[in-house]
């Protein structure tokens, strides 16, 4: 049969150029007037450059930023491969609910983690107390503040990147490898170290680079609890915020520059991905232990704490302001936060703000989204890879770094240039969340279509359906499912966003990230943990009614 | 060509980058008329197919149908049906639904649209299936829905790929038979792709034979059987051996000695002595002859000499592969209990049969 490339009908003509306009306006256009801020424009100089290599702080903040990243992985794997292997290959009552609740935290902002894990295990967390209690000492007995504190935070939220890319290797894992070795006489051990981890070792690697770029990137965690230690995405924003521009610029290019190799090594390593998953067959079978009781309750621990932030988060949220001193649980809990929250004005106004701003945002991302990747699968366009290369972009780069970037491009009225002054108003947020989704929408777009067996369209088209009614009655119909996972996570991304939010808000567009971290500041704790539950609930609510349909990744 | 046809395809050429896919394509398709397309992989019978349907565009050439011109008409308003390999019945919508997909919504009242519907579904024996799911339905059933939804706009020509690949070899017979009844019952234009030659011939009133993206020979099962026009068509359509020969004399040697009434393969070919030749030659038109002794002993006068190889019984007759002495090997058509692997045997036209066809040898290497 002839595999012809296939693309049998017309498509207007200009769409594809003005899509890549577009696209090039929205992702490409912003970073490169960050670069040439920090390279002087309009005088060109390196001299920003060398101020940057100059100051050590900076120095500190570029190798805190790879270090973390390093220690993060390696934490990261530490937690998330047993925990896979348990959850994988061996049996025990609850396995297949306990399993799907320990990637829970994929899906909720990471800000919402960072203060689950500040409730429970800060200074003035219910852990803390309880020690402060025993020892009757009035001096809290840690604080969870500077790198280690980022690290715990980081392992807690991104190991899950480790499990799920391990369990997915060890369902496709042929159970024929492992026998054939077992009948050439290897030890279990032996069979781990020479043929299980070997061919999971694509895997590991994707994951190793997903937690890499996802932590390279963190900033909630780091300006939360970070105290005085700083990494790049939070030197950044305080070089803004003391009016260093041109230095915030030089750092912005620095980490995307980190970012774009991490990028490189990570489709590389994609590349390499699925040599496992290419002889396919049955996976091996899993076993109920000999001690069966112990990893059963190995497996309930584990998810617990996991999952005791989350519920703490949700005590607090009941925890009346004032009310809790020095007791290690609170002695009082009511709804006041909660009617706080919705019954005053001004506290309902981050929660539309969000909402609004976040589907406005998913919407036009989807609709850009799928354009470009109807044009570049159906359509026979020369700039089809330049499509689907600009959508990725924003998914390689940390939001701080587009933050920036957007910032720079949109304080400055030059409508000949494509520059509008947006900072200020109510578009930024959007446009940026946009942004941001990009690749979200993009992926799911690209995967549906590619997917969608085109002769479907094609016997529309033989029917007599013109483009438009194909589209309508066929194409959108069944690319349902994908498009809905993709959007639902581009929605929680932008419900949740922080890093992009603190650059750009301003106080009437201000999304509930910011109110959670101005009710930290007035020490509204209840409130700011309301917020966090609600953000949880509907991230989670999200995902649980369209999220489910495709294979989206997420970043923080 | 005959002018005149319903469906017209004059020198279609298609190239995919350097690729040539279609080469100089001209058919000509009488109204009511079922052509089959037949070629192996790769000979370019899929994009004549899509060019027709309107899926690809044509680099040069024209498709006319009924006298217009199409060549350049999206798909949507050519009014062909088409039934695809798979079928792309539309898993989001029911039986129903995708049969009156193609309907005119504007020119037909919703209780038309149903009743022809129905009339459609009971014209390939699925009546009353409009509630149900595709999912739900076996591949025979997938399969007539497919041709049920492209039948119910009433196209003017009906295009097939690979109608039957998909079902199971029983199913296939019986499928094969039903959709011949309908497509005679309707008497719609239809061209449909294959690679199995009984399948062509079956449902074929003619049968359009590519190779490389050039049409081969066109003609009807029986003529392309007994007068392939090409070596290609004589080796691809029937079963056939190729003996190595020299053209001597008018006649065709293929050992020094034995001498065989050839006739030359394509039109209007001529050999001059000590050309080297390919025999193209069917099991049936060549005659055995035992002989008892050892290799290289005399037979009758032309016959050349082998030995029997393998022995495949097919009930009233039994095909004999003989290895020949000079080189290579013939299949040959004789009674069951003639011969048994080892024995010695020789091959000759049998008298009163089709002459063995000429065509100059593939490589052009001297005869032995």
């Amino acid at each position: 049969m002839t595999t012809a490339s296939r693309t049998p009908f017309r498509f207007p003509r200009l769409l594809p150029a003005v899509l890549t306009l577009t696209l090039a306006w929205l992702v490409c256009y912003p970073l490169l007037l960050t670069l040439l801020e920090a390279l002087g424009d309009p005088h060109w100089t390196l001299s920003h450059f060398a101020d940057f290599a100059r100051r050590p702080d900076e120095w500190q903040a570029l190798w805190a930023s790879i270090w973390i990243s390093l220690a993060t992985v390696a934490l990261s794997a530490a937690i998330g491969i047993p925990l896979a292997f348990l959850f994988e290959t061996a049996d025990f009552p609850g396995r297949r609910i306990l399993g799907t609740l320990v990637a829970l935290p994929v899906v909720l902002p990471p800000l919402v983690g960072v203060l689950a894990f500040l409730f429970l295990y800060g200074e003035s967390g219910v852990v803390a107390r309880a020690v402060s209690a025993v020892t009757r000492s009035s001096e809290p007995p840690w604080r969870l503040s500077g790198p280690g504190a980022i690290l715990l935070v980081h392992a807690y939220t991104m190991f899950v990147y480790f499990y799920l890319f391990t369990r997915a290797g060890l369902a496709r894992l042929d159970a024929a490898f492992i026998e054939a070795a077992a009948a050439l006489g290897a030890g279990p051990g032996r069979i781990l170290r020479k043929v299980t981890l070997p061919l999971l070792r694509p895997a590991l690697v994707g994951a190793a680079l997903l937690t890499f770029m996802t932590s390279l990137s963190s900033f909630s965690a780091p300006y939360l609890i970070g105290g005085t230690f700083r990494v790049m995405t939070t030197q950044i924003v305080f070089s803004r915020l003391n009016d260093d521009t041109e230095m915030s610029m030089v750092e912005t290019v620095a980490l995307a520059a980190i970012a774009l190799l991490g990028l490189v090594f990570l489709q590389k390593a994609e590349k390499r991905r699925g040599v496992a998953g290419a002889i396919r067959g049955a996976a091996p079978a899993r076993r109920k232990l000999r001690r069966g009781a112990l990893v059963a309750a190995a497996g309930w621990v584990f998810t617990t704490v996991l999952l005791l932030p989350h519920a703490m988060l949700l005590l607090v949220s009941f925890v009346p302001a004032g009310t809790w001193n020095s007791e290690a649980l609170p002695p009082v809990l009511s709804l006041s936060n909660w009617t706080a929250v919705f019954s005053e004005r001004e506290r309902l106004r981050p929660i539309v703000n969000s909402l609004w701003m976040s589907a406005v945002a998913t919407a036009a991302a989807l609709t850009l989204g799928f354009a470009a990747a109807w044009t570049s699968v159906r359509g026979r366009t020369r700039l089809a890879g330049t499509l689907e290369s600009l959508l990725a972009i924003p998914w390689a780069l940390p939001g701080t770094v587009f933050a920036v970037a957007l910032a720079a491009t949109f304080s400055v009225r030059a409508p000949w240039a494509g520059r509008f002054v947006l900072i200020g108003t109510a578009a930024i947020l959007p446009l940026a969340y946009l942004v941001r989704s990009l690749p979200l929408t993009g992926r799911a777009a690209f995967a549906g279509l590619r997917q969608l067996d085109p002769a479907l369209e094609e016997a529309a088209a033989s029917l007599g359906a013109s483009r438009t009614r194909r589209l309508l009655r066929v194409t959108l119909p069944l690319l349902r499912p994908a498009l809905a996972a993709g959007a639902a996570i581009a929605f929680i991304t932008s419900l949740g966003d922080f890093v992009v939010s603190i650059v750009l808000y301003t106080f009437d567009t201000r999304p509930i990230s910011i109110e959670i971290l101005s009710s930290l500041r007035m020490t509204e704790t209840g409130v700011g943990a309301a917020y966090g539950v609600l953000l949880a609930l509907l991230s989670a609510a999200s995902f649980l009614l369209f999220g489910t349909g495709g294979g989206a990744e997420r970043r923080a | 060509m005959t002018a005149g046809g319903y469906l017209e395809l004059e020198s279609l050429e298609k190239h995919f980058g350097t690729l040539a896919v279609t080469r100089g394509f001209s058919l000509s398709v009488r109204k009511s008329e079922i052509v089959a397309l037949l070629g192996p992989s790769g000979s370019g019978k899929t994009t004549v197919l899509r060019l027709v349907a309107g899926f690809e565009t044509p680099d040069a050439g024209r498709i006319r149908v009924d006298g217009e011109d199409v060549t350049h008409m999206p798909p949507e308003r050519r009014r062909f049906g088409m039934v695809f390999q798979h079928y792309a019945l539309f898993p989001h919508m029911t039986v129903g639904e995708n049969v009156a997909f193609g309907m005119p919504a504007e020119s037909l009242t919703r209780p038309q649209i149903r009743e022809r519907v129905a009339e459609t579904l009971e014209s390939v024996d699925l009546s009353g299936f409009e509630p149900r799911r595709v999912t739900e339905l076996s591949g025979g059933q997938q399969q007539r829905v497919a041709v049920a939804r492209a039948l119910a706009p009433r196209p003017r020509v009906l295009l097939f790929d690979e109608p039957l690949s998909n079902l199971d070899p029983t199913l296939r017979e019986r499928t094969r038979r039903e959709l011949k009844r309908v497509l005679r019952r309707i008497g719609i234009t239809t061209l449909f792709v294959t690679h199995e030659q009984e399948e062509a011939f079956d449902l074929g009133d003619r049968v359009a034979v590519l190779s490389a993206g050039r049409l081969e020979q066109v003609g009807t099962p029986e003529e392309l059987y007994a007068r392939p026009a090409t070596r290609f068509v004589a080796g691809f359509v029937g079963r056939s051996s190729v003996i190595p020969a020299v053209w001597r004399g008018g006649r065709a040697e293929p050992a020094p000695g034995v001498a065989w009434d050839a006739q030359a393969g394509s039109d209007g070919a001529a050999f001059s002595d000590g050309d080297p030749v390919d025999l193209l030659v069917r099991p049936e038109d060549l005659a055995l002859e035992r002989s008892g002794a050892a290799a290289g002993s005399p037979l009758s006068d032309g016959s050349l000499p082998g030995a029997v190889l393998e022995r495949r019984f097919a009930g009233h007759a039994a095909f004999y592969t003989v290895a020949l002495d000079g080189a290579g090997e013939a299949e040959a058509l004789g009674a069951p209990g003639l011969a048994q692997p080892g024995d010695r045997i020789g091959i000759r036209p049998a008298p009163g049969a089709a002459r063995p066809r000429a065509y100059p040898r593939q490589g052009g290497k001297a005869a032995p």
